[in-house]
């Protein structure tokens, strides 16, 4: 018995026809229509990847590799459409299509009044099928299209509420730096071509260890190692989509977009891409020390120091955002240390909590009428109590409290490190061990602004329109109203932390996902860590070279997920998370005004972080003031001067200059053209004359 | 003795003569004409003059139909000057100048 090939055609295209309904037909099925079908086909899919996933984990059925129709051809490659489905691919789709579920549920809350309820649909139904398309790839190609789909649908998500400049700016952001890591990601995926001379997955990491010794002569007197070229432009190409340094500028700005899109693309599935591709492609990876230890420095600068912005976020959706960019350095420095089952367990607990902390913060941010400060929050625990428990869950599971997802995938990732021996591992484990004590600073912080403490927020009745209205009119226009001054006119006034009315829990379709975040949540570290860090559950999907395989060493600490939970209350990380925890429950609940000393003490420090190290400044002063003046030196020098001045106009008022000179000699007088004649004839016979001397 | 060089000489200042007249004259296309017909018949003349000299009568022939051509011309010419002056109410060449560049 094999997994039919219609079960995963019906995964794939369930979601792309729901979003084709949505989309062309949306304004004739309604709203209602749009939600149904594109959660039936999200949901179908769902359920046939959990069968897959199901089959796959009994053993009943093989892999699954077939190609299912021909693309293309040029001369010898062929691109074909095909599918690979090992526990790898099918753990992502559960991943992809539950979270993606969710997501779509939560929506018809969030969304309830906004415009483009159904391009909303369509767009997030488009993404999960890019993504499905992506993660079930059995070629380069194909993953090529998925990587290239999500991005599209990033951009036209960010950009959702396109009549707001900083939405326009954020996605236009977003797809620039993705360009540069694409750019790098061709370049991997042609070296690919040319070294192994196919792009199908089976073939390629067959022939993989052909790549050792093979060089490149990319520049003068020196030789590439093949395998480091092509696994650090691959990797280029993961530093984009997974937002790791210095290309993480685009993540904290795609905030701009509907929190579910962050919840779903920006946090849980798509930025997880990136790691997935290099998780996939262990076997290249697996032949080069450089590239390796290269990933691992990448990804533990950007677990520690964007980690560390998030301190200073007042934002909530900013916070989570920052948090995001820091856990997907966890993930980057488990792939760096070949841990690459770590990183995707990691991937996949983070897929979960993730998610949940971003529709949480949504459900506050609905609840607040799309204010997003925290400054003017508090004390918020009594009015949605369910929100408040989950976010708390996601919270703990973020900052791997032992038996929660997020530790016991968190935990091996650090261990790991440690473990390791490659180039930079010892500022890799400083980094991710510092970065557990920041991770649980700026998740505290957080959690006690948001709900607890004080109510920083005053409620005015106000009588001139009824709740719903209200909240429905915040809905479609504001999802960042304090950020938006072209929007402040809708209600004439807008002071933050000033309510109309006092906040209440979200509605069930708000709530529901939130509980059935939370139990993944708690359990799925438990439940899949022995078998997917330790026991080989991978398979053959993941291939990791024995001399550096450090997760093997770490299993024999590992006996089960209980005594593991209780071990990990007497390591570092966990003693980390208590201080913080303790720091942040003093300052914000017994003395915030410590909050305010410390900045001003530290103010440089402080500046450094509000800055976010000037990253973004100096992109924006080198990379986009420098585009723009190269486009008006191109404009102005190149098109304007040259190709408009000299050639098209140039060449136009050469031929009117000679013109002119002639047309002096169309007098119009007959005795001119005669004399003209007759100069001629006496020209052509003097000529002859002369001949004939 | 009339020799062959004293026809050649008289064709050449009677074209000498029309040329001359085309771009003196900068009135009359009327004399316009005239030259150009004065131009032809110093050409015949060089033609009859070798036929004679050269005792071929083909030169002779020419002349004809030179002639025939000329008169066809000429009526053409001044079919074409009556529809002129029809339309510009002058025949004055200096003001003929609407193919001006």
């Amino acid at each position: 018995m094999a997994i039919s090939t219609s079960i995963l055609l019906i995964i794939a295209l369930a979601p792309l026809l729901g979003c084709l309904l949505a989309g062309f037909l949306g304004k004739f099925i309604g709203r209602a229509g749009a939600h149904s079908a594109t959660i039936l086909g999200v949901a179908i899919s769902c359920a046939l990847s959990i069968y897959v996933l199901y089959q796959l984990c009994t053993g009943a059925v093989p892999v699954y590799n077939q190609n299912i129709y021909t693309w293309f051809e040029i001369g010898k490659y062929t691109a074909t459409v095909g599918f690979l489905i090992d526990k790898l691919s099918a753990m992502m789709m559960v991943v992809v299509t539950f979270v993606s579920l969710l997501v779509h549920i939560y929506t018809i809350g969030y969304m309830a009044e906004d415009d483009g309820y159904q391009r909303f649909f369509s767009y997030i139904s488009l993404f999960t099928f890019s993504m499905l398309m992506l993660v079930m790839s059995n070629n380069f190609m194909q993953l090529f299209f998925g990587w290239e789909a999500v991005g599209l649908v990033s951009y036209l998500l960010i950009g959702f509420w396109f009549k707001r400049p900083t939405a326009i700016f954020a996605n236009l952001k977003a797809f620039l730096v993705n360009r540069v890591g694409d750019f790098g990601f061709l370049l991997g995926i042609a070296a690919i071509l040319y070294f192994l001379g196919t792009l199908d997955y089976s073939t390629a990491f067959a022939s993989a260890p052909t790549l050792l010794g093979k060089t490149l002569q990319i520049t003068q007197n020196h030789a590439w190692d093949a395998a480091t070229v092509i696994g650090v432009l691959l990797f280029i190409g993961a530093m984009g989509k997974s937002a790791q340094v210095p290309l993480h500028v685009w993540l904290p700005d795609s905030m701009e977009g509907p929190t579910p899109i962050s919840a779903l693309i920006h946090a849980a599935t798509m930025v997880t891409a990136g790691i997935f591709m290099v998780a996939r492609m262990s076997p290249i990876f697996e032949l080069s020390e450089g590239a390796l230890s290269f990933i691992m420095v990448i990804g533990a600068t950007g677990a520690l120091f964007t980690g560390l912005i998030g301190i200073v976020q007042n934002d909530i959706k900013r916070v989570v955002a920052y948090s995001t960019l820091s856990q997907l350095g966890y993930m980057t420095v488990a792939l760096g240390v070949s841990a690459y089952s770590g990183a995707v367990f990691h991937l996949m607990t983070h897929a979960f909590f993730k998610a949940l902390l971003f529709l949480g913060a949504g459900s506050v941010i609905i609840a607040m009428h799309h204010e997003q400060d925290m400054r003017y929050m508090g004390g918020l625990r009594k009015y949605m109590p369910i929100t408040w428990i989950t976010m708390w869950i996601g919270s703990l599971a973020l900052c791997g409290v032992p038996f929660f997802a997020g530790f016991y995938s968190k935990d091996a990732i650090i261990e790991a490190v440690g473990e390791s021996h490659r180039w930079g591992a010892g500022y890799a484990y400083a980094c991710v061990l510092i970065g557990a004590f920041v991770t649980a600073l700026y998740t505290f912080r957080q959690m006690y602004l948001t709900f607890h403490g004080k109510e920083r927020f005053t409620v005015v009745a106000d009588h001139g329109h009824g709740h719903a209205e209200h909240a429905a009119h915040h809905d479609a226009h504001h999802g960042d109203a304090h950020h938006d001054d072209a929007h402040h006119d809708d209600h004439g006034h807008h002071e933050p932390g000033v309510l109309h009315h006092a906040p209440k829990e979200s509605p069930w379709v708000v709530t529901l996902p939130l509980v059935l975040l939370a139990i993944p949540s708690i359990v799925i570290g438990a439940i899949g860590a022995k078998a997917m860090l330790y026991d080989g559950w991978f398979g053959e999907a993941i291939h990791v070279d024995e001399a550096h395989n450090v997760l093997a060493e770490l299993s024999h600490e590992f006996h089960d997920w209980f005594s593991a939970g209780i071990h990990g209350f007497a390591q570092w990380p966990f003693w980390l998370v208590a201080l913080a925890f303790g720091i942040q429950t003093y300052i914000y609940l017994f003395n915030p005004s410590v909050a305010d000393k410390i900045k001003s003490a530290l103010k440089p420090l402080w500046t450094v972080l509000d800055r976010k190290y000037w990253v973004d400044d100096v992109y924006f002063a080198v990379f986009a003031k420098g585009g723009v003046k190269l486009g008006r030196a191109l404009w102005k020098g190149g098109d304007a001067a040259v190709i408009d001045g000299v050639l098209v106009d140039g060449s136009a008022s050469l031929v009117q200059r000679i013109a002119n000179g002639m047309r002096a000699l169309q007098s119009g007088y007959l005795y001119h053209y005669a004399f003209a004649m007759i100069l001629g004839l006496i020209l052509l016979l003097g000529g002859y004359w002369l001949v004939g001397q | 003795m009339i020799t062959l060089s004293h026809f050649i000489v008289l064709g050449a200042v009677l074209f000498c003569i029309a040329v001359a007249s085309l771009f003196i004259n900068r009135k009359n296309v009327i004399v316009l004409l005239m030259s150009i017909e004065l131009m032809l018949l110093a050409v015949n003349i060089n033609f009859v003059a070798f036929s004679r000299f050269l005792g071929d009568v083909a030169g002779q022939v020419f002349v004809f139909f030179i002639l025939t051509v000329a008169a066809a011309e000429t009526a053409i010419g001044l079919a074409i000057l009556v529809l002129l002056f029809r339309n510009r109410s002058t025949i004055n060449i200096a003001e003929i100048d609407s193919m001006k560049g």
